[in-house]
């Protein structure tokens, strides 16, 4: 039943590159850290991949032929938000992790609120908390890399977190492990080089804008480097950016255009209090990291934000006060 | 007679106070974690709205309307902890896990709104069928959420054990889990009840 009133969420003035365009450009941006990770973690890794992917994209055309809308998998949300997902988990989760993850994520986070561009919260990092609350087991058992035999291992966080261990001598890795990503973690989060090497082109191809990720790691790095385990301003500051998942939630997930602020002052805004959150749950929280949380938390205030931030209207001199 | 099955059968359709009328959503929420507890709830709910709404019918000429909430709030407190005093004495395991929720129903608004919309403008033997039917569809709207939450969120059904090696999404008898639960549980309802009022559109010839 088509629609009468076409009722569209903001933004309504639309540029050149239209979604398909950008999702599939983010998923290319994604395609180094998820060879990385094939690497670091062998052939679990794109079972885990593949079965999210697939996952999304089947539930997102299911729901679409169900609710007799357009099918829209062609323009690489769902895969995109399936690649995430798997990202976002261990690389130890049996295969139906990443399929309840990936229903979850599209049925109920994406299309239940209206679909894409209607969501309030970022349907790969929902599902992500859902199957984290659900089956704590299996989301927190993390295999050491570039190991045959999948011996668990702790992430240098869950270390970080116990206490025993303080700095990255004590852990036995060195920063050059962290950036390579020779750590036990989820899959997308390990390989900081790659990563960085996808961000780099989004922001050069202008898809994504620097003020929330650059916000949301500096806050961090700097609360953490401030707050140290061992006394004021001792805390290590490249170690809190590297070892989690911040790299990746901030130039990522945090940068996702349907569930973050639209004016740029108002993403300064988001990142900085992502940044805080994810501080706040690592140094008091029960978990050893917050970067999924603090953006999720921070969706729910995005339409605050944009409430008091509006972007400059084009064309328009800037506002006259009183 | 119709009539009063027609009060009845309200509380379990059409104005559900779950599913329809949306109303004593903390109980709701908070006790549908098992078929066991929905049921024990629903059943002392039941107990204390057909008796409250006896009584508030039977004395509604002689309260002055001035204080008719206070002395509606007299009557249910009354029947409430008559229910919670036989709970202790004979399910204890029940009073137990539903806790603070037993004396709780003394503010459950389905109970007050009953007596306040129907029962005091009614008849007795109206406001009865009214108090069961909406007492009925209230443990039924609890048993529907807490058998879909019990069943995926512990694996079991009334405490049984259903497929062994299940591993159950313990989110779902958390907090989140209720409030996902009962949003999508009301809107298949909104989905069937609209499916329905569209059929009857259709047969009366009024949609194009």
């Amino acid at each position: 039943m088509p629609d009468k009133l076409i009722v569209s969420t903001s933004p309504h003035i639309l540029g050149c590159d239209l979604t398909p365009k950008v999702m599939w450009s983010v998923i290319g941006a994604l395609i180094p850290a998820a060879i990385a990770s094939v690497i670091i973690f062998g052939m679990p890794s794109v079972k885990i991949m593949a079965v999210a992917v697939f996952t999304c994209v089947a539930c997102e055309a299911l729901i679409q032929k169900l609710t007799g809308r357009a099918v829209t998998i062609h323009d690489g949300s769902a895969a995109l938000t399936g690649l995430l997902l798997a990202f976002n988990l261990s690389s130890n989760v049996p295969f139906w992790i990443p399929l309840v993850g990936g229903i979850f994520a599209i049925a109920l986070v994406k299309h239940a609120f209206g679909g894409l561009g209607a969501n309030v919260f970022n349907p790969a990092l929902a599902a992500r908390a859902f199957l984290l609350a659900s089956w704590p087991t299996h989301m927190t058992a993390f295999t050491r890399p570039f190991a045959a035999d999948a011996v668990t291992s702790a992430t240098p966080l869950m270390m970080f977190k116990e206490g025993k261990v303080g700095t990255l001598v004590e852990m036995g890795i060195s920063y050059w492990d962290l950036f390579l990503g020779r750590r036990g973690g989820c899959l997308g989060e390990v390989c900081i080089i790659a990563l960085v090497c996808g961000a780099a082109y989004l922001l050069w191809k202008r898809y994504i804008w620097w003020q929330t990720p650059f916000s949301f790691i500096l806050t961090t790095g700097s609360l953490c480097w401030i707050f140290g385990a061992r006394g004021y301003f001792q805390g290590d500051f490249l170690f809190s950016i590297l070892s989690g998942g911040l790299i990746l939630g901030a130039f990522f997930m945090a940068t996702d255009y349907v569930t973050t602020p639209l004016a740029h002052t108002g993403q300064v805004f988001f990142g900085v209090g992502c940044g805080v959150l994810t501080f706040l749950i690592r140094k008091f929280g029960g978990y050893p990291e917050g970067v999924s949380y603090s953006i999720l938390i921070m969706n729910a205030f995005v339409p605050l934000i944009d409430r008091y931030v509006k972007p400059k209207i084009y064309g328009t001199a800037k506002a006259v006060k009183g | 007679m119709k009539r009063l099955l027609h009060e009845f059968t309200k509380g379990i359709t059409i104005e559900n106070p779950t599913f329809g009328l949306i109303l004593g959503l903390c109980p709701t929420l908070a006790v549908s974690t098992s078929l066991g507890n929905a049921i024990g709830m629903g059943a002392a709910a039941t107990f204390v709205l057909v008796c409250s709404n006896t009584i508030v019918s039977s004395v509604r000429r002689i309260i002055p309307d001035r204080i008719r909430l206070p002395a509606f709030i007299v009557i249910i407190a009354t029947f409430v902890t008559m229910c919670e005093l036989i709970m202790k004495a004979y399910a204890p395991a029940l009073d137990v896990s539903l806790g603070i929720f037993v004396p709780l129903i003394v503010v459950n608004c389905i109970i007050m709104a009953r007596a306040e919309a129907f029962a005091c403008k009614h008849g007795v033997g109206a406001s009865i069928f009214d108090g069961l039917g909406m007492g009925v569809g209230f443990t039924l709207g609890l048993c529907v959420i807490a058998s879909v939450r019990e069943i995926l969120g512990a694996g079991s059904i009334a405490g049984k054990q259903l497929i062994p090696g299940f591993q159950p999404a313990t989110v779902l008898i958390l907090a989140p889990g209720a409030l996902a639960t009962l949003g999508l549980l009301i809107a298949l309802s909104n989905l069937m009840k609209s499916k329905k009022s569209t059929c009857r559109a259709c047969r009366k010839g009024g949609c194009g």
